[in-house]
């Protein structure tokens, strides 16, 4: 039902007009799932979501989406394109690389924790049912750390990223598959979690995710295009220009509560793994293309 | 208060008609109103404050946002000034969807500072 509308609209629309109209299919596309929801599951919430951005960019293929902004952006792309040559998260890489060789005090490594790594990253975030929470790679890596008697990294900067931006790489042209299990119902109860906090309002500037990245994606606030959720999840961490450094997703996500004057939670918290859990979930089958640069 | 300045200028402005000395007044609320304008316009620029052209092209603002549209003739497009005082306090009103800023409701922007923004907006 949601995906009906996809192909009905012209093109020869201006851009202004269509987005107001794509702002209210959007909104009825996911609200009429959102209130739905004992009949529509996530794959209906994925296909609308899917449909949405089709629309909105019909001349995108899906598999560009991958790229963020610069899948919509040809001039910002240019740019982009010519930093890449020269990529600025390839030191971090290489420190990764050295952490994941290095032993930890005991003698172990990463890769007694980690048998099939390092290049795993496309197995998180994954319902933990043992647990009965969204185990993301993060805290795996923390985990692990702390079972081998070490320091857990700070989750927003620093090192975290370093051995992150390793195994992304090492995980490049893996696919998105992130699974919501039948057999726990808590598994869908935290990808619904994930989703209000997406569509939810927050802030003093009474923003929700979706309002930007979602209803308003390839309009400009100032000079920056709003990117497709559709995609957000694939490179992390991100080497951002305004950062100077690499940062990880849940540090986008507190800068992105940050701009709209809400409190930023808690990095590797429940609200934002669980966010994380359902964003991811919306790119499955989308190519990692870790780790990645933006301005 | 600004209100009463508002009513006071329309009083003064047809008594100004008899008297040369109210005439004088009149000509001061002129300037007033002016710096109002002015100081609506710091309001709509500050980055801190209404950031309208984050969103909005308008005026001489540069590099603006095209999320929003264009704040031009806005005398025209809002012949009763309170429906766009209306329109900058909440624009959810309007539109429940709306991606703009409730400046007023959410208590972005003062009252006051509202005021000053609406003269200004209203001169576009
Ligand atoms: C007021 C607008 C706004 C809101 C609200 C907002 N963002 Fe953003 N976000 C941006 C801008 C601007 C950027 C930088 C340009 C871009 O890539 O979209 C960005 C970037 C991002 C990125 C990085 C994209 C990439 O390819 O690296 C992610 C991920 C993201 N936002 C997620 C979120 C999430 C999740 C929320 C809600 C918690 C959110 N944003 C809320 C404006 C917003
Ligand atoms: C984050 C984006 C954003 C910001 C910041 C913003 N606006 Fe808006 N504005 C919009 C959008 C989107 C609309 C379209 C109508 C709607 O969805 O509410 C709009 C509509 C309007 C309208 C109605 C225009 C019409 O054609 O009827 C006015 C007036 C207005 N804005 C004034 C302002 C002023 C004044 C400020 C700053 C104090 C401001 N806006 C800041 C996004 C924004």
């Amino acid at each position: 039902m949601a995906g009906n509308y996809a192909t009905n609209f012209l093109e020869s629309e201006n851009s202004m007009i269509k987005n107001r109209r794509f702002t209210k299919l959007a909104i009825a596309a996911i609200t009429c799932c959102f209130a739905l929801t004992a009949q529509a599951g996530p794959a209906e919430d994925r296909q609308a979501f899917l449909d949405a951005y089709k629309w909105k960019f019909p001349n995108v293929p899906q598999e560009e989406f991958i790229n963020g902004v610069y899948a919509i952006d040809p001039v910002g792309r240019e740019n982009w394109e010519a930093i890449e040559e020269f990529p600025p998260y390839e030191t971090f890489i290489d420190d990764g690389r050295a952490m994941w060789a290095k032993p930890f005090a005991n003698g172990k490594t990463y890769k007694d924790c980690f048998p099939d790594g390092p290049g795993i990253t496309h197995k998180y975030p994954h319902w933990d049912k043992q647990k009965g929470m969204v185990m993301t790679l993060p805290l795996a890596i923390n985990e692990c750390l702390e079972a081998n008697g070490e320091k857990p990294l700070p989750y927003k900067k620093g090192p975290i990223n370093n051995i992150l931006s390793y195994m992304a790489f090492e995980s490049r042209g893996q696919v998105t598959n992130v699974e919501i299990p039948e057999d726990d119902p808590r598994a869908l109860e935290a990808y619904e979690q994930g989703k209000k906090f997406y569509f939810t309002r927050r802030g003093q500037l009474n923003f929700s995710c979706a309002t930007c990245h979602l209803q308003n994606t390839g309009m400009q606030v100032r000079t920056e295009i709003l990117s497709p959720s559709f995609g957000h999840t694939t490179h992390w961490p991100v080497y951002r220009s305004k950062w100077g450094t690499v940062g990880t997703l849940h540090r986008r996500f507190s800068g992105c509560n940050e701009n709209i004057r809400a409190k930023a939670f808690e990095a590797q918290g429940e609200q934002y793994r669980n966010l994380e859990y359902f964003l991811t979930y919306m790119s499955n089958g989308l190519e990692l293309n870790g780790p990645g640069a933006r301005k | 208060m600004i209100k009463e300045i508002k009513s006071l200028a329309a009083a003064t402005s047809t008594l100004a008609l008899v008297s040369g000395a109210l005439l004088m007044s009149s000509a001061a609320y002129a300037a007033e109103g002016a710096g109002n304008i002015e100081k609506g316009k710091a309001i709509a620029f500050g980055r801190t404050q209404g950031n309208c052209v984050t969103c909005h092209t308008m005026d001489d603002g540069e590099s603006p946002g095209n999320l929003g549209p264009p704040l031009i003739a806005m005398k025209a497009r809002y012949p009763d000034k309170a429906k766009l005082r209306a329109q900058i306090w909440d624009p959810t009103v309007a539109n429940p969807e709306s991606a703009m800023v409730p400046f007023g409701k959410y208590k972005v922007l003062t009252e006051e500072e509202i005021d000053y923004l609406v003269d200004y907006i209203w001169s576009l």
